[in-house]
C-alpha cells in the first residue's frame, strides 16, 4: 500500500481555510495552514456586518479566530500557522505530498513585539493601507489588521538608511536584517481555499473610479461604514468628509459583462451585499435622511431568507431599486457630486446627482492563481477559478487536492464555510488510515489538589513595557496588591508574556505554593490561553487563574489621566483577587461516544454523507421512508451543465448498498429519538416490502438530517385541468421519453416563480431558474423550430450559470419579465390554451396560444417535518426548513450537539451545493465519531439537588436542551457534554440550585463588593 | 474636592460588549475611568441580585452589556437579560429609585466607538444625577 501521511495542508486563511483547519484538527489531522498575507481572517474581517442577519463579523468570527489565537496551544497545538509565507514548491502525490513553503521575513519578533506603536511616530513613509482599502494610509512599519497586535516591516517602502524604528523599540522586536526562511512540509492532502479578488476597478473607466474620490468600491464602503474603520462609522464620503446623504450602488460592475473578456458570469453575492450596506445606510444614526438607489438587472436573492431581506430592504427601509445598466458616471467638479445617467425600465434616458457612488465589484480569482494552481497541478476553468467537479464539488483535477470557497467560483460566507467542511470531509476519507498518527497531545505534570487548601493568591502585575507602566503607576498597583488578604507573593514584571517571564512565573508558584494565580496585563480575551499553559505548566488546574485586563480596558483608554487610572488599576486587581480567592479548579466532563452515524433520509444528501461518514471508517445506519434510495434524484435526469444524472444515481445507490459499513432501512420513520450526543437510542418503524411495519431499535453517536424537500405541485395557472400544462420535473420526464411529443410542439412558455416569492411562499426556491434555461435549452435540442418563451421576475441564474442564459438568448429563447403585481394569466378558450402577461418594458400585454405551459413550481419541505423536529428537538424557521444553528458559520449544524443538516432540509438547493452541505455535514460527525470520548465545556453549570425544587424552570430556558428533571427524583440534572455554559438557567433558578462553573454568585457578588 | 465621580459596575459579556470595550482599547479611544467592569459569559447570567448589591454597596450606576438582539452567542440570553432589566426597571420605580441608574446596551465586538461613547455619557450622566442615595439609606 502506498505512503500516507496524517497530514494536510490548508492554503489561505479566510473564513474557509480556518474552517478546514479546525474541522481537521477536531477530527485528529495535523494542519499546516499557509497564507500569503501577514495575518488571518482573509475579507469577511474586513466586512462591517453580514446579511441577512446583520451580525456583526467579528462577534461571529472571533470565537473562530480564539481557536486561532490558539494555534500551537492546548486544544490547537495541531495546526501550525505560517502566515506571511508563500508555497514555493509541490511534489509527490494524494496521500503523500512535499510541500515546500518560503515564510517572508516580518522583519519584526512577533513573541517580542508588545503592540505599543513607538515606532509608528517615528516612520517616515507612508502607503495607502490595504486594509482599510486605501482610504486611509499606513506607514512602511504598520499593523496588517486592528484585531492583532503585533507589527511587520513593508521593506518594499522602508528606506535603507532610516532604521529609525528600531531605536524607539523598547522590546528588540525589530530585526532588519531578517531573512526568509524555506520549510518543508509532508503532508497527505491539500486544500485550496485562497478565496477571491475584486475586478480591477480601472476596467471600467466609465465609473470614474480613481479619478472621482467620492466613486468607491464596495468593500471601501465596509471600511466607511465600520466602526473601526477610518471615519468610525460615520457615512462620510472621501472628498470633503461630510455626511453622504443620497447614495447610489451600481451593480454588475465587471459582471455578466460581454465587454470585458472572460467577465460572463455572475459574481453571485453582490446583490445581497449592496442591499446589506443600503440597508445599514437607512437603519443609520441620520439614516432616514439617506437616500439610497441601487441600479441592477436582476435581484438575485437565492440564499436562504435573501428574498425577505430584500422585501424588507424595499418596503421596510425604503431602499429604491432600479432596473437599469447604468452607462457612465460624471462629476460636477464645484461639488464633487456625481451624476448618473441610466435608462429606465420604460426606455426613458434619465439622470441624477448623488454624493456617492458605491460599486458593486465583481469577484475575481485571486491574483497568484495562476501560479499556486501550477505549482500544484490543477486545472482551472473557463474564467480562470479552480476547476471543481459538478458532482463532487471539492474534488480539483488532481486527486489529493481538494478546493474549497471563491477560489473555485463567486461564493459567499456560508457556502464558503460548508465547502470547507466538505473538503475536510474528503481529505479526512483519503486519509482515514493514519488518522490520529500525527497529532500529538500535549503532555503536562500532574495537576495538584489544591480544593481543600486555604488560598494562597500569587500576583503578577505586568508593565507591559510602556503600554501599562507609560500610564498607571505599576508600583502602587503591586503595593496594594500586597496588601490584599490571602495575596501571599506579588510580582512585577516588564513582560509579562515573554518566555523567560512565564518560566519565572512557574518558578514562582512552584516556590510560593501558589494555589490561585492573578495576572494583571492585557485582555484576558487574548491573554487566557497563554497563561492557562503557563499554571497548567506548574502543576495547577488551567482554571485557577484570574486575569485582571488593566491595558485595554485601563491604561490604554485612560492615558490622560494617570491617577485615576492608577486608581482603576489598583481595584480591578482588588476585585481580581476577591474573585481568585473563591475559584475552583473545573473540568471537563467526558462522555463515550457510540462511533455510528444515523442518518434520516436516503436522497442525494443522505447517500454522499453516508458514503462520506463510512469512508471515514465508520459504521452508518439510513432510513429512508420510501421503498427506494435516491429521492428527487429519481424524477431528474440531466443538469443544466449537460452531465447525465441517472448514472450518477445509480452508482451512488450501488456505493451505499453494497458498502460494508453502511446499513439502510427502507420504507422506514422514525418514531423516537432518546439520549443525546455521543449516545442516542432511536426507534423506528419499518415496513419493507409491504410487511406488517416491525420497531427497530438503533443505537448511535451523531445524526445527520437529510430528509429533503419537493417540487410543488401548482394550485393555480389552470395546473390538472388541461394536459398541456406540466412542472418542471414533468416535463424533463417528458423530454426523456422516446419519441417525445415536443419535436411537433410550436409554442412553449414557461412561467417562473409559481409559488416562490410571494405572500405564502416569501422565498426564492433558487433552483427553478435553472431548470427552466435547462429545459428550454433541451427543447431547443430536439426542436430547432419552437417558440420558447420564459416570463420570469428576475433571471437568477447565479455564478457560472450565467453563461447558460446566454447561451439561451442566443439560440433564440424569448425572455420576458413579468411584475410581482401583474402576474401572468392562464386562460382555456375553446380548447386554446393561452398566456397572457404585461411586459413592463413596452407596456403592453402579449398574447400567447401555446401548446405547452411549463410551471416553475417553489421548492417546499416535506409535510412532517414539524413532527421530526418535535422528535429530534430542533428548529423549523417559518417557511418549514429546518435551521440552523447559525446562518453563516455553522450552516450544518444545529444548536443541540450532535445532529447535523444537509441537503433540501435547509432549503432549496442544486446538485453540487447539496454535495458539498452532505460532505460538510458528514466532517462535522466525524469531528465526534473519532474521538472514543467527547468533552464538554468547561464552564458549564453545576447543580446542587439538595437545594434544587425540580420546579423545571431551568430546563424551559436553556436554549440547547441541556437541562432535564430527573423521572424519579424530580431535580434537575445537567447533561453536562450539552451544556455550553451560557449561566441563563443559573439566574432563572429562584432557589440557587444551580451555579456557573467559574461565574458562580459567591465570586460575582464578592467582585461588586470588591469594585465599589 | 473636585467634582462628583460616580462609581460604576458594568457587566460586560464575553463574545460581544466585553470585546468591543476590548477594541476601544486597542482603538486607543478615551473614555473616563469611572467603570468597573466585570467579564460574564453571557448578559444573560446577570443576576437583577448582582445589579442590586452593586446599588447597595454604593455604586452610583449599574451597566449590562449585551450582544445586538439576535447575535446572541448563546441564542438568546440578551432577549433575557432584556426582560429582567425591563422588570428591575419597574420594580426600582414602583419602589422610587431611580431606574436610570440601571442600564443595558447592546455593543458589538466591533463597536469600540460605542462602547466610550455609551461609557462616556453614562458617566456624565451620573454625574448630574448626584451620588446614589440607596446605599446610604441602606446602611443607616
Amino acid at each position: 500500500m502506498a505512503k500516507k501521511v496524517g497530514a494536510v495542508m490548508v492554503i489561505g486563511g479566510g473564513i474557509g481555510g480556518i474552517q478546514a483547519s479546525l474541522d481537521l484538527a477536531d477530527s485528529g489531522f495535523k494542519v499546516y495552514l499557509v497564507d500569503r498575507k501577514p495575518d488571518i481572517g482573509g475579507a469577511m474581517s474586513q466586512l462591517d456586518k453580514t446579511f441577512p442577519t446583520h451580525d456583526c463579523r467579528l462577534c461571529i468570527l472571533s470565537p473562530k479566530l480564539k481557536g486561532c489565537l490558539r494555534f500551537g496551544l492546548g486544544q490547537y497545538s495541531n495546526i501550525e500557522l505560517l502566515s506571511y509565507a508563500d508555497i514555493e514548491k509541490v511534489e509527490g502525490k494524494a496521500g503523500d505530498f512535499k510541500v515546500t513553503v518560503k515564510k517572508l521575513p516580518r522583519y519584526v519578533i512577533t513573541e517580542k513585539c508588545t503592540g505599543c506603536g513607538e515606532c509608528l511616530k517615528v516612520c517616515p513613509v507612508e502607503v495607502p493601507s490595504e486594509f482599510e482599502q486605501g482610504l486611509v494610509k499606513r506607514k512602511a512599519i504598520y499593523r496588517p489588521n486592528p484585531q492583532i497586535l503585533s507589527f511587520v516591516i513593508d521593506k518594499s517602502i522602508c528606506p535603507s538608511d532610516c532604521r529609525e524604528c528600531s531605536k524607539v523599540c523598547k522590546p528588540n522586536a525589530i530585526v532588519h536584517e531578517m531573512q526568509e526562511e524555506k520549510v518543508e512540509v509532508n503532508v497527505g492532502a491539500i486544500i485550496l481555499s485562497s478565496g477571491f479578488d475584486t475586478l480591477n476597478p480601472h476596467l471600467k473607466k466609465e465609473y470614474g473610479w480613481g479619478i472621482f474620490p467620492n466613486v468607491i468600491t464596495g468593500l471601501q464602503f465596509e471600511r466607511v461604514m465600520s466602526g473601526t474603520g477610518p471615519y468610525q462609522g460615520q457615512m462620510l464620503r472621501p472628498s470633503d468628509k461630510k455626511p453622504a446623504r443620497k447614495i447610489a450602488w451600481i451593480q454588475c460592475v465587471g459582471s455578466r459583462d460581454l465587454k470585458l473578456d472572460g467577465r460572463s458570469y455572475c459574481s453571485s453575492v453582490c446583490c445581497m451585499h449592496a442591499t446589506k450596506e443600503a440597508i445599514i445606510a437607512k437603519e443609520g444614526t441620520s439614516g432616514s435622511n439617506i437616500t439610497c438607489h441601487i441600479y441592477f438587472m436582476d435581484m438575485r436573492c437565492f440564499g436562504k431568507d435573501f428574498d425577505r431581506y430584500y422585501e424588507r430592504a424595499r418596503k421596510k427601509c425604503g431602499v429604491e431599486y432600479r432596473r437599469s445598466r447604468v452607462a457612465a458616471v460624471k462629476e460636477d467638479p464645484q461639488t464633487s457630486n456625481l451624476r448618473i445617467r441610466y435608462e429606465s425600465e420604460e426606455g426613458e434616458l434619465k439622470e441624477e446627482e448623488y454624493d456617492l457612488v458605491v460599486l458593486s465589484l465583481a469577484l475575481d480569482p485571486p491574483s497568484g492563481t495562476q501560479e499556486v494552481v501550477q505549482k500544484l497541478g490543477i486545472e482551472l476553468n473557463d474564467y480562470g477559478f479552480a476547476r471543481a467537479d459538478l458532482f463532487s464539488p471539492v474534488q480539483t483535477s488532481k486527486k489529493g487536492i481538494y478546493v474549497c470557497g471563491a477560489v473555485s467560483g463567486p461564493k459567499d460566507i456560508p457556502e464558503t464555510v460548508v465547502q470547507a467542511s466538505g473538503a475536510a470531509a474528503m481529505a479526512s476519507s483519503l486519509l482515514s488510515e493514519v488518522r490520529g498518527k500525527l497529532t500529538e497531545k500535549k503532555h503536562y505534570p500532574p495537576e495538584v489538589d489544591v480544593s481543600d487548601e486555604e488560598p494562597r493568591i500569587g500576583v503578577f502585575v505586568c508593565r507591559c513595557g510602556m503600554n501599562i507602566g507609560g500610564t498607571v503607576d505599576v508600583p502602587r498597583v503591586v503595593e496594594l496588591a500586597g496588601s490584599l488578604p490571602a495575596v501571599v507573593y506579588v510580582e512585577e514584571n516588564l513582560q509579562t508574556c515573554s518566555q523567560g517571564t512565564q518560566e519565572k512565573m512557574k518558578e514562582a508558584i512552584r516556590k510560593h505554593q501558589l494555589n490561585r494565580v492573578v495576572v494583571a496585563c492585557g485582555t484576558v480575551r487574548t491573554h487566557e490561553p497563554l497563561f492557562q499553559e503557563t499554571v497548567r505548566e506548574a502543576g495547577l488546574n488551567p482554571h485557577l487563574l484570574e486575569i485582571a485586563n488593566i491595558r485595554e480596558e485601563c491604561s490604554w483608554v485612560h492615558m490622560r489621566e494617570p491617577e485615576r487610572a492608577t486608581q482603576k488599576a489598583q481595584e480591578l486587581v482588588r476585585m481580581a483577587v476577591a474573585k481568585a480567592a473563591l475559584i475552583q479548579p473545573l473540568f471537563a466532563m467526558h462522555s463515550s461516544v457510540i462511533q455510528r452515524a444515523l442518518i434520516i433520509g436516503g436522497g442525494l444528501a443522505g447517500m454522499v454523507s453516508a458514503l462520506s461518514v463510512a469512508d471515514q471508517g465508520f459504521e452508518v445506519h439510513v432510513v429512508e421512508r420510501e421503498k427506494n434510495l435516491g429521492g428527487n434524484l429519481k424524477n431528474m435526469h440531466y443538469t443544466l451543465e449537460g452531465k447525465d444524472i441517472s448514472n450518477f444515481r445509480d452508482s451512488l445507490t450501488t456505493q451505499v448498498q453494497k458498502h460494508p459499513r453502511i446499513r439502510v432501512y427502507k420504507g422506514a420513520e422514525i418514531q423516537n429519538v432518546g439520549g443525546y450526543v455521543g449516545s442516542y437510542t432511536t426507534t423506528m418503524s419499518q415496513a419493507d416490502d409491504g410487511s406488517s411495519p416491525r420497531a427497530v431499535s438503533l443505537e448511535h453517536g451523531v445524526i445527520i438530517l437529510a430528509t429533503g424537500a419537493q417540487e410543488m405541485k401548482p394550485q393555480e395557472y389552470l395546473y390538472g385541468e388541461d394536459e398541456r400544462i406540466l412542472t418542471q420535473l414533468e416535463l424533463e420526464d417528458m423530454l426523456t421519453q422516446p419519441g417525445a411529443g415536443i419535436k411537433k410542439t410550436k409554442t412553449v412558455v414557461m412561467i417562473q416563480c409559481v409559488g416562490s416569492r410571494d405572500k405564502d411562499r416569501p422565498y426564492c426556491s433558487r433552483v427553478c431558474c435553472s431548470d427552466a434555461v435547462k429545459n428550454a435549452l433541451k427543447i431547443r435540442e430536439l426542436n430547432s423550430g419552437a417558440n420558447i418563451f420564459i416570463l420570469y421576475r428576475d433571471m437568477t441564474t447565479y455564478g457560472f450559470k450565467e453563461s447558460f442564459y446566454q447561451e439561451a438568448r442566443s439560440k433564440g429563447i424569448v425572455f420576458v419579465r413579468y411584475d410581482e403585481y401583474k402576474k401572468p394569466e392562464v386562460k382555456l378558450k375553446d380548447g386554446v390554451l393561452q398566456v397572457e402577461v404585461t411586459d413592463p418594458i413596452i407596456q403592453r400585454p402579449l398574447l400567447f396560444s401555446v401548446d405547452l405551459l411549463v410551471l416553475s413550481c417553489a421548492i417546499v419541505p416535506p409535510k412532517d417535518s414539524p413532527r421530526l423536529a418535535e422528535i429530534l428537538k430542533v428548529p423549523v424557521n417559518e417557511d418549514g426548513f429546518f435551521l440552523e444553528a447559525h446562518v453563516k458559520l455553522r450552516p450544518v449544524d444545529f444548536s443541540r450537539r450532535g445532529i447535523f443538516l444537509a441537503g433540501m432540509a435547509h432549503g432549496p438547493k442544486l446538485i453540487d451545493e447539496t454535495v458539498a452541505q452532505a460532505q460538510a455535514a458528514a466532517e462535522k460527525a466525524c469531528t465526534i465519531l473519532s474521538q472514543p470520548e467527547i468533552e464538554s465545556e468547561t464552564i458549564i453549570v453545576q447543580t446542587n439537588e439538595r437545594q434544587c425544587r425540580g420546579c423545571g424552570i431551568c430546563a424551559s430556558v436553556c436554549p440547547y436542551e441541556a437541562i432535564e428533571i430527573d423521572e424519579e427524583t424530580k431535580k434537575a440534572r445537567v447533561i453536562e457534554i450539552l451544556c455550553q455554559g451560557c449561566g441563563s438557567c443559573s439566574v432563572a433558578c429562584p432557589s440557587g440550585a444551580l451555579q456557573q462553573a467559574g461565574f458562580t454568585r459567591k465570586e460575582l457578588l464578592f467582585m461588586v463588593d470588591a469594585a465599589v | 474636592m473636585g467634582q462628583f465621580e460616580p462609581k460604576i459596575v458594568g457587566f460586560l459579556c464575553n463574545w460581544c460588549s466585553y470585546a468591543g470595550a476590548d477594541l476601544a482599547g486597542t482603538s486607543r479611544m478615551q473614555y473616563p475611568p469611572n467603570i468597573r467592569p466585570i467579564r460574564v459569559m453571557c448578559s444573560g447570567s446577570v443576576d437583577s441580585a448582582y445589579i442590586l448589591r452593586a446599588l447597595l454597596a454604593g455604586a452610583d450606576g449599574v451597566l449590562v452589556g449585551g450582544c445586538h438582539p439576535g447575535d446572541c452567542h448563546y441564542v438568546s440570553g440578551n432577549y433575557k437579560a432584556r426582560r429582567r432589566i425591563t422588570i428591575l426597571k419597574e420594580i426600582m420605580k414602583a419602589l422610587g429609585l431611580e431606574d436610570e441608574r440601571v442600564r443595558i446596551r447592546w455593543i458589538s465586538a466591533s463597536e469600540g466607538k460605542r462602547y466610550a461613547d455609551t461609557v462616556s455619557r453614562m458617566t456624565s450622566d451620573m454625574r448630574e444625577l448626584g451620588p446614589n442615595p440607596v446605599a446610604r439609606l441602606w446602611w443607616t
